[in-house]
């Protein structure tokens, strides 16, 4: 589904990703930690298009998405959520929602279509399933921070991505909301069938729900494997785990 | 969507507007045309401003290139207005076509600065063109619409030229408001917000936020351009200093003064800024200190503007209304 092949990234001569390569089959959930600066979100950023490599590829269900620009990557088959929150402040949360299935199925250039009826029940659907429903209209802005969240995997999964990734989707969060979350995100995972790649601190989070995970420090992979195996490196637990344990 | 009838607000406003000419005097006709024409111009501004979130400092550009282009066919080439009237649109959409795909590139005061300079460059062309735009000493004398079938009509036909000319306004400026609001309603209204909330994640739902933001600008370009042809004719001449940046600023007033998180805001900002210097400047000549003084108050008091300002007292009334 995600091959990503020895992509390099420098910010004015500071190596921020220097040769990670990953592959992630089909329906495969999987979490990238590393310590703060490892490279994380860089790499996020290469692969969805807010980043242009210096050098590697980027293949999306074997098509090759390197360099193109994100509204394009996103068109493929990529969804993403950013690790600050990100929605549309000033629409509500209904509006946000179907701004998505709007783009997604190719109506954005529609004038003459009256915009408030398309997608209804879609974007309802939606918003059933993540707990939104009763808040549909309300501004996004006004949410709570773990609302904001889950209203951003919305926005997210209107596009019906094929893969999603999600940097950090409990940052922030009380234990009981990183809870609901995670319980949230792996259903939606499994009834879709999505390929989920992330990031998160939360190592409790990351044991529970991934697959597989890949550790990154100073821009490079030192360590990949099924999470018990990552558990028991001694590299991964000197520079990472020992640290915060 | 509340099930309480709804009040059909621009069909009463439109009567209201076609009432003028039976109930007031010339002067009274006079200053509903100016309002009904920058009403245009304002709101076709805030499909940028309060649509798309983009700042234009240029707006007068189109606005004065669709003035020249009906002005120039109607005097010099004969062209009847039913021509000459969307040729100023089709125009002007242009110029904004050509303009704007170097303006989206750029984003916040860069975007601003952009405008401004591509509007300066065509004023500066009007000014110095005096072969085809007549330069400094502008273009009089531009003929109104051949309305005389209007003078069969009953009731209407006692009307001056003037006042047919208004009618023609008030319906052709209620056929663009109507036009324009279904743009602001459509899917693509829609998406046009979400570049205003957060261009990033507008991105990242598969938008590509530059080519909305360029058709965002061609239709405000357009419709400033029609709101021109008509000024122009109403103005009966053509004059470089429509396309000044003093003209830009003017109509960035009017939107914010009446409010452009409205789709009327704006309207309401022309009809409340021009009847406040028609009046003002006829007790004072320090007009422009007491439009500086009532632009601070409201920024500070109502940063929704007049209309926000309604509505805010109008969800109050609803409350206590109800508690």
């Amino acid at each position: 589904m995600l091959e990503v092949r020895d992509v390099h990234k420098a910010f004015d001569g500071f190596q921020a990703v220097a040769g990670v390569s990953l592959a992630l089959a089909r329906g495969e959930i999987a979490a990238i930690i590393g310590p703060n600066g490892a490279g994380k979100t860089t790499l996020f950023n290469l692969v969805t298009g807010h980043l242009r490599p210096d050098a590697g590829a980027v293949f999306l269900a074997g098509r090759e998405i390197t360099g193109l620009p994100p509204h394009r990557v996103c068109r493929l088959g990529l969804g993403r959520s950013f690790q600050r929150t990100n929605i549309f402040p000033r629409l509500t949360v209904f509006q946000n929602v179907q701004a998505a299935f709007l783009s997604h199925r190719g109506r954005g250039l529609d004038l003459l279509s009256h915009v408030e009826h398309l997608y209804r029940d879609e974007t309802e659907a939606l918003l059933a399933s993540l707990g939104l429903l009763e808040r549909a209209g309300e501004l996004g802005a006004f949410l709570s921070h773990g609302a904001q969240k889950q209203l951003e995997l919305g926005i997210a999964l209107a596009s019906e991505p094929k893969l999603l990734l999600l940097d950090e989707p409990t940052a922030g969060m009380s234990a009981t909301e990183t809870h609901e979350t995670i319980r949230l995100i792996s259903r939606i995972a499994r009834e879709r069938g999505l390929t989920l790649l992330f990031t998160e601190h939360d190592m409790d989070v990351v044991f529970s729900i991934a697959q597989r995970i890949t550790v990154l420090h100073q821009g490079r992979v030192i360590a990949e494997g099924v999470p018990a195996a990552v558990r028991g490196d001694p590299e991964v637990r000197r520079v990472y785990l020992g640290e915060r344990r | 969507m509340s099930a309480r009838a709804r009040v059909p607000w621009g069909l009463l406003g439109v009567l209201a507007a076609l009432s003028v000419p039976f109930l007031g005097s010339r002067y009274y006709t006079f200053v509903a045309t100016d309002v009904a024409i920058l009403a245009l111009f304002a709101v076709s501004l805030n499909l940028l401003l309060g649509y798309t979130g983009l700042v234009s400092f240029g707006h007068a550009a189109y606005f004065g290139v669709g003035a020249y282009t009906t002005g120039l066919l109607m005097k010099k080439a004969g062209v009847p207005f039913v021509l000459a009237f969307p040729a100023a649109g089709v125009l002007a959409g242009l110029l904004a076509l050509v303009f704007g795909f170097f303006c989206v590139r750029l984003t916040k005061i860069y975007f601003a600065m952009l405008t401004l300079a591509f509007a300066q460059i065509v004023w500066a062309i009007c000014f110095k063109w005096n072969d085809l735009t007549g330069g400094e000493q502008g273009m009089p004398e531009i003929p109104y619409p051949d309305l005389a079938w209007l003078e069969r009509l009953p009731l209407v036909g006692e009307l001056r030229t003037s006042d047919h000319f208004y009618l023609l306004t008030v319906v052709l400026v209620a056929l663009c408001f109507w036009l324009l609001r279904r743009v602001v309603g459509s899917p693509f209204g829609r998406i046009l917000t979400t570049i205003r909330e957060n261009p990033e994640r507008a991105e990242f739902i598969g938008v590509h936020v530059r080519r909305w933001e360029l058709l965002a600008f061609v239709l405000a370009g357009a419709f400033a351009g029609l709101a021109g042809g008509l000024f122009g004719i109403f103005n009966r001449g053509v004059f470089p200093d429509f396309i000044y940046w003093t003209k830009s600023s003017e109509v960035l007033i009017m939107a914010i003064l009446g409010g452009m998180g409205y789709f009327y805001g704006p309207a309401v900002g022309a009809l409340v800024l021009l009847v406040l210097n028609q009046q003002i400047t006829s007790y004072t000549e320090y007009w422009p200190f007491v439009l500086g003084s009532i632009l601070i108050v409201l920024l500070f008091a109502f940063p929704g503007g007049l209309v926000g300002a309604l509505d805010a007292g109008r969800r109050r009334l609803l409350r206590l209304g109800r508690a």
